[in-house]
């Protein structure tokens, strides 16, 4: 784990820490931006946590994002980025996922608005979201082959 | 039109398929309107008909390259979309563009979010029956993009910020036009809400119409101004300055109605506090500075110094051929489009072209909210909350 003093004075963390220390794999600091990586079976609980705490109130998702790290394992990384609306603060959760069995657990019933950017994820990286309601492809053609925001896809598209 | 059992297998309800050609879904929406009679029971939407594959492309090419592929998402607002975009290329660099330059984006950008709330102003009033308000915004907006194409040779798909600054000095006299606008368009948005904001017919088709709560909105991720008109006062150019927005004096618009005419006092409001804006920043773009920043192998070097410098011919040379590698990481950076929170998360891994390259469209996140808004109201309703979300389909589907 990265020591880094002005991550240890974040109130993000440590109310994190407090909460439960095996929530956090690793802590990056770039840029200013502070990530959070977290293990996956860790994610909905702390979402929850972060949404409902009093003094934390992250209750805006800003975005999801997928990312292939191809061909290093575990290949796939997901990036949520909250926002508080009351503190003006922002923090950046990591969840990586092996190729072999991309799923993780949907975030929906915390944040709704996450509905559409796991469509996404699924539909252009493959990426699988339990419990999500409608797990449809949602920028391609329903018969679409293929994920194509995958390193292993061609830009010219498939030959 | 197909009618469909109901579960109960007694009443019959309709799906209406509206789109993707139609007037009033801004581009190729198409929304599976569930009927029952002319009250609206669900709204499916479907998107991906302009997906093109901004992301994967960006992917393809080098840091500067894929500035003018932003343009083409929002091209409503291709200024916002170049902000954001080299913003977060200099926040992974680490490198500050200067004041000037920072002013001047300032001020364009303002003008594109004039222009912006100009064209939805026109399209939503036409889809709700007033003709004439369409036409007079569409004159003002071609004065807008006069300026631009004045500044930077392009009227709409313009890519005039750069990384490091912008892409040329804009011309001698340039302040003049847009000095000129700021001096006519009080008066014409004084126009428009002549024609509109106390016209018996306009109230009635948005007032109280597609209501969105704030708590509703927040959870579906909604944003600016579609987001204001609830009641929340989340405006990234307060919440997170960036580019000297903090040295501005503005006000943001909030109303708690949640209905189409709140939003419509909004984006109306804020065209008045962008004009605001650009009078100030006209007060602070000092006549003579640097444009660019003092980066060498990012910024391109001047002229001049390339005819009489062996190091800046070798970095042009450099720049042109391989272009430039930030460090690896990732960030994430939000501005406040015309739109909304428009996001640009760039990631790196050392190389000269992005690693990944992810926009955060407002249209595609604020259009989640449609359901919330049309249900249980009329087809006539749908196309007033269709029209006041703002959506430009082209930065929904990338």
């Amino acid at each position: 784990m990265t020591e880094n003093p002005d991550l240890e004075k974040n109130l993000n963390i440590t109310k994190i820490r407090a909460w439960r220390p095996a929530a956090i794999a690793d802590l990056i600091l770039f840029r200013g931006e502070v990530t959070v990586v977290v293990p996956r079976e860790h994610l909905r609980p702390l979402a929850e946590f972060l949404f409902s705490d009093p003094e934390l109130k992250f209750t805006y998702l800003s975005d999801v994002t997928g990312m292939d790290r191809f061909p290093i394992e575990p290949r796939f990384e997901l990036n949520y980025h909250l926002l508080s609306l009351s503190r003006r603060d922002i923090l950046r959760l990591r969840v990586r996922l092996p190729g072999q069995d991309p799923v993780i657990e949907t975030v929906i019933p915390v944040w709704p608005t996450a509905n559409w950017h796991e469509r996404e994820i699924f539909d252009l990286f493959g990426i699988h979201f339990d419990g999500h309601p409608n797990l449809r492809r949602m920028l391609l053609p329903e018969d679409w082959e293929g994920y194509p925001l995958r390193k292993d896809y061609p830009v010219e598209g498939p030959r | 039109m197909t009618t469909v059992q109901t579960a109960t297998g007694l009443e019959q309800t309709m799906v209406l398929n509206m789109g993707p050609q139609h007037p009033s879904t801004h581009g190729v929406l198409r929304v599976l309107l569930e009927l029952d009679g002319e009250n609206i029971i669900k709204a499916d939407v479907d998107i991906g008909y302009l997906h093109t594959g901004v992301e994967k492309t960006a992917e393809a090419l080098t840091y500067s390259q894929a500035i003018t592929i932003t343009d083409r998402m929002d091209y409503l607002a291709p200024l916002s979309n170049n902000l954001a975009y080299c913003l977060a290329v200099e926040k992974l660099l680490g490198i500050e563009v200067p004041k000037r330059a920072q002013y001047i984006r300032v001020l364009l950008t303002e003008l594109t979010r004039i222009g912006s709330h100009l064209v939805w102003l026109g399209t939503h009033a036409i889809d709700l029956g007033a003709m004439s308000v369409f036409l007079y915004c569409f004159r003002e907006r071609e004065e807008l993009l006069k300026i631009f194409e004045l500044v930077s040779g392009q009227r709409m798909m313009t890519s005039y910020f750069r990384i490091g600054g912008l892409a040329l000095e804009p011309p001698a006299g340039w302040t003049d036009h847009v000095e000129n606008i700021v001096r006519t368009f009080p008066a014409r948005f004084d126009e428009y809400e002549e024609l509109l904001t106390k016209n018996r017919i306009w109230i009635a088709r948005t007032q109280g119409v597609g209501v969105l709560s704030a708590e509703d909105a927040i959870a579906m991720g909604v944003s600016g101004p579609s987001l204001r008109g609830s009641g929340v006062d989340y405006d990234v150019r307060k919440y997170f300055p960036y580019s000297s927005y903090d040295e501005f004096d503005f006000q943001v618009q909030v109303r708690s109605e949640g209905d189409c005419y709140a939003r419509y006092l909004c984006r109306v409001g804020e065209m008045r506090e962008s004009l605001k804006i650009v009078r100030q920043a006209l007060e602070k773009i000092p006549p003579e500075g640097p444009i660019k920043a003092d980066a060498p192998g990012i910024v391109p070097p001047q002229r001049e110094k390339m005819k009489t410098e062996m190091e800046a011919l070798i970095y042009h040379f450099k720049i042109f051929t391989e272009g430039f590698a930030p460090p690896p990481g990732e960030v994430y950076q939000r501005v406040e489009s015309p739109r909304g929170e428009l996001g640009c998360f760039l990631a790196s891994d050392g190389s000269p072209k992005p690693y990944r390259m992810r926009m955060r469209t407002p249209s595609f996140v604020n259009l989640q909210a449609l359901q919330k808004m049309v249900v249980g109201h009329l087809v006539a309703d749908a196309i007033a909350s269709i029209g006041t979300l703002d959506i430009v389909l082209g930065e929904i589907d990338r």
